[in-house]
């Protein structure tokens, strides 16, 4: 079953064109691994799939229904329904490269807080489904830990827990490794790909090209706001058709 | 050498004037912050509609003397012949304004909302972008936001200015001796003029007052060690090996 499809996404900062009609389709249980230099705007395309950037252009689906989209006065396209919006930003749960947890809430109410109040579910559940996921990620014994006294690792396993407790349809990572220190990649990086294993559908902004190239299903390498490559790792990784893309690799992966 | 009966005579008159100001200065600080929290809403709204009318109102009362204040509502609303007929009429409304309790009250609760209005508005401001968007990210409405995320977060960071705006304001309660309440410094002024003995009679108010300030410091203080233990240095957490 298709969990997201997005159609002809554009996108432009003034005169700059960030994304130039940018598609993606991913099926349940696909982990599709989003690469590319600074600048080819793939954070934008992945903020843009649950509007915390306004896409210019595109269509948006998500768990079989389009977000509804319509031109505001002033020619940018507008959500047409806050509520829909809102109701589908549930299904589609966001991992940010700094974390961004809620500084003033423990661990445990992190991960409580939008099951509650924006699931609606009762508390007792919310926290029994909150530890659960929070030993998933290994952080279980720092449930009431205030997230400023934890390692950037450690916070950013807090957030997928806070992903997960929303049991989306698709999760999306924004270069979730990018802002730890080298040696605290690794227990993120372990926890992702045990998410893949499971079978969850993922949509991961990445440097890490090892991940990419062992746990995803799909590869697609932005440049200057085109997906100038998208295939299996093996093909991406291994016989790169584009000659920016092969800069790009040997780039990386030296 | 100090006039010991200066004190000992007034004590009781000490007393209900330290229970005055102590009334005066919790219930304006609680009424005050119960408006200040909706107004630093709008007052950090882009739209000019709902953020005009709180900034000019934030403006007047941080912009004049708190005592020039209560002497416009306590003198001047009763030189409008509508207030006195509202007063006739018994109006329950208006008659707030016939009472010098009435009117310090009402002064002393705006001028402190004024002040935490734009604390709050401050801290509202300085809410880190990313707690926004995470909470935009899972679903959240603009309401559950602001209500779980932006005001819980920005009340934390506004306790220690918070703090100082209650000592102040306790301080500022002094003014009601001058529409003729028996607060802590209209008692001093009574054992003052009953004896003429400024120093025993002021000295006794001040120490009283000091010990309010160190009793309010201290609520301060215990509500910082509870709500902003999120900012302070990390305990051991239990179990902690890595």
């Amino acid at each position: 079953m298709t969990q997201l499809t997005v159609e002809d996404l554009h996108k432009s900062y003034g005169d700059h064109e960030v994304l130039k009609g940018v598609s993606l389709s991913a099926e349940a249980g696909d982990v599709i691994s989003i690469i590319g230099s600074s600048g080819s705007g793939k954070s934008t395309f992945l903020r843009c799939i649950n509007f915390l950037e306004q896409p210019d252009a595109g269509r948006i689906h998500v768990a079989g229904e389009e977000i509804r989209l319509v031109r505001g006065g002033d020619g940018h396209l507008k959500v047409a329904d806050a509520k829909q919006l809102q109701r589908l930003r549930t299904r589609l749960a966001m991992v940010f490269q700094h974390f961004n947890l809620w500084a003033h809430m423990t661990v445990i109410e992190n991960v409580m807080e939008a099951p509650v109040h924006v699931l609606g579910l009762r508390k007792a559940e919310a926290r029994e489904r909150a530890e659960a996921y929070l030993d998933k990620v290994g952080i279980a014994r720092f449930r009431d830990a205030y997230p400023a006294h934890m390692s950037g690792g450690q916070q950013q396993r807090v957030a997928i827990a806070r992903a997960l407790a929303m049991e989306p349809a698709v999760l999306l990572f924004d270069e979730p490794t990018s802002a730890l220190d080298p040696e605290l990649v690794g227990e993120v990086l372990k926890v992702m790909r045990a998410l893949a294993e499971e079978g969850r559908t993922m949509v991961v902004v990445t440097h890490e090209m090892g991940f990419a190239r062992e746990v995803s299903s799909q590869v697609m390498f932005l440049h200057q706001g085109l997906a100038e490559e998208v295939g299996a790792p093996a093909d991406v990784f291994d016989n790169p058709r584009s000659e920016r893309l092969r800069q790009f690799l040997s780039g990386s992966l030296k | 050498m100090i006039e010991w009966s200066v004190i000992t005579d007034s004590l009781p008159q000490y007393a209900s004037g330290l229970w005055l100001t102590a009334q005066l200065t919790v219930l304006s600080l609680a009424a005050g912050l119960m408006i200040a929290i909706p107004l630093s809403v709008m007052r950090i709204s882009r739209k000019r509609l709902v953020a005009g009318p709180v900034w000019v109102f934030t403006y007047f009362f941080r912009g004049t003397p708190m005592l020039v204040q209560l002497l416009l509502i306590y003198y001047g609303l009763g030189q409008f012949e509508w207030v006195q007929a509202q007063w006739q009429a018994g109006n329950t409304f208006w008659l707030i304004f016939r009472e010098p309790y009435g009117c310090a009250l009402v002064t002393f609760t705006l001028n402190t909302c004024a002040y935490t209005t734009e604390i709050l508005a401050g801290a509202l401001r300085t809410t880190p972008h990313g707690e926004i968007e995470a909470a935009q990210a899972c679903g959240m409405s603009r309401f559950t936001m602001l209500r779980r995320i932006l005001i819980p977060g920005a009340l934390r960071r506004a306790l220690p200015a918070y703090s100082n705006e209650a000592i102040f304001m306790l301080h500022g309660t002094a003014i009601a001796s001058t529409v003729t309440l028996m607060d802590l410094t209209g008692a001093a002024r009574n054992a003052y003029s009953q004896h003429f003995a400024p120093f025993e009679a002021f000295i006794f108010a001040g120490l009283l007052y000091l010990t309010l300030t160190f009793a309010l410091v201290g609520l301060f203080r215990l509500a910082e060690r509870r709500y902003l233990a999120h900012l302070q240095p990390r305990k051991a957490i239990k179990g902690h090996t890595a």
